[in-house]
């Protein structure tokens, strides 16, 4: 059994190494090139998954950022709008009352004035009629000096009117 | 005189087909040739001894006291370099192993995704790599993968070629299996002298220690370079032969006691073995270029030689 056979024993050596050429050439090759590429192939998707997944993180806390930004801006130009049209709001208030106020006094004034001229008119009114009057009264009977004595009274009493 | 019974069984049994057929041979050769009384131990050996008769289904040679189609005789450089058996075997396992790697790549380059058979082999030539050659070798190792890669399938096709019906395993021929030592103790150095240069490689036979030892030294060394191949031969050819004298001396019993009675543990006992061998067809292809490679490692560590001995 344990006999050697070196024909047996080259031969091994011969086919041996004949099936390392071979098999080197038609298989051992292409199928490392294969599984090579392939374990590459896939540890490159792997990377460029990973990468992806930071990038997505990345973008996705941008535009948390971004809209934490955008509703704080939101909100800001809300207030600085509710104050400047509290603040409109009070001038327009302010404006308008005080022009009503100058509109009141002027109309006061105007009628003031309008009294006053009324006041004066009625006064000359009254005195030509009380003339007129008092001609009528006085013209068949009263001399000149009494005349000027009635008309005297007459104008001291309306004076104190 | 049991030939009817067991080719019956063999029907049955595939597991023990091969030995049957074997033993049916066997027992016939020996009784013509040595008229019976020979033991029977020493006949059943006979089936895996190599022999310039190649034993085929559906063939029966004219001449009757030979089993099986008889192989040409061929004389080179003096030496007898004859067709037997287990060369046979060898050239089967080889063309085989060309034949569906050789498929297996074409298909693996166009699929992206290997399937089915390209994704078993796969599945192998993945494990030698990374659980045997990068742990063992490291990166640089990766430039012997095709002849460890052949190493292991070429181990592994022989000796599953022995467990089918007609089959052999040339692993199983202690000639075969000193071929792949010798091959593999020439890539042992090979791969040492390139990782080292010639100087390193010498000097590390010196054991390193005092010049007045070297005469004890150097031999013990160089002696130890012949260990390790010599005991991947050994134990690969003991190991694929125990497991076939097994099963051959439990298919045995029956004639030992002569009775049918026996005949369903035998096969029970050589179906378990069967298996057994099934799996150790595997692991001896396993070892044998794990330790291969481990051998080759241990010459490539440019590190670690010179002082420490």
């Amino acid at each position: 059994m344990l006999d050697i056979n070196p024909g047996l024993i080259i031969w091994t050596i011969i086919t041996f190494v004949l099936l390392v050429v071979v098999l080197g050439k038609f298989a051992w090759t292409p199928i490392l090139q294969a599984l090579q590429s392939r374990e590459q192939e896939i540890a490159d998707a792997l990377k460029k998954a990973d990468e992806a997944k930071k990038d997505a993180e990345r973008m996705m806390a941008e535009n948390k950022l971004a809209m934490d930004k955008a509703s704080n801006e939101t909100a800001r130009l809300i207030a600085e709008g509710r104050t400047m049209a509290e603040q409109l709001k009070n001038d327009i208030v302010a404006k308008a009352n005080e022009s009503a106020k100058k509109m009141l006094d002027q109309a006061k004034e105007e009628i003031a004035r309008e009294k006053e001229a009324a006041m004066a008119q009625l006064r000359t009114e009254v005195a030509e009629l009380s003339i007129t009057v008092a001609e009528k009264i006085l013209d068949e009977s009263l001399d000149g000096a009494k005349q000027k004595k009635m008309v005297d009274k007459v104008l001291q009493q309306l004076q104190k009117n | 005189m049991f030939s009817w019974i067991l080719l019956s069984d063999s029907k049955v049994q595939h597991a023990a087909a091969d030995t049957a057929h074997a033993v049916a041979d066997t027992a016939a050769h020996a009784g013509a040739a040595h008229g019976g009384d020979e033991n029977l131990f020493t006949q059943l050996l006979h089936h895996i001894y190599d022999s310039n008769l190649l034993e085929l289904p559906f063939y029966h040679n004219p001449d009757p006291s030979k089993h099986g189609l008889e192989l040409p005789q061929l004389n080179l450089f003096g030496m007898d370099m004859s067709m037997t058996k287990h060369v046979v075997f060898l050239w089967l396992a080889a063309v085989i192993l060309i034949v569906t790697l050789s498929l297996v790549a074409r298909r693996n380059q166009k699929n992206k995704v290997p399937k089915g058979l390209g994704n078993l082999v796969e599945v192998f030539v993945v494990f030698v790599r990374d659980e045997i050659v990068v742990p063992n070798m490291g990166k640089g190792g990766l430039k012997y993968l095709p002849y460890l890669l052949t190493n292991f399938f070429f181990i592994l096709v022989m000796n599953l070629l022995g467990l089918i019906p007609y089959g052999a395993s040339a692993t199983g021929n202690v000639s075969v299996t000193a071929g792949l030592a010798v091959i593999a103790f020439i890539m042992i150095q090979f791969s040492a002298i390139r990782a080292q240069g010639l100087g390193h490689y010498l000097a590390h036979l010196t054991g390193g220690v005092h010049w007045a030892l070297w005469p004890i030294m150097i031999p013990i060394e160089v002696l130890g370079l012949f260990t390790k191949p010599f005991a991947l031969c050994i134990r690969l050819f003991a190991n694929m032969t125990g497991g076939h004298i097994v099963i051959l001396a439990l298919i045995g019993l029956i004639f030992v006691f002569k009775s049918l009675m026996v005949a369903p543990v035998s096969i029970a006992f050589a179906l378990g073995i069967y298996m057994l061998e099934l799996f150790v067809a595997f692991l001896q292809a396993y070892i044998f270029t794990m330790l291969t490679s481990l051998f080759m490692g241990l010459g490539m560590q440019t590190e670690s030689h010179g002082h420490e001995h």
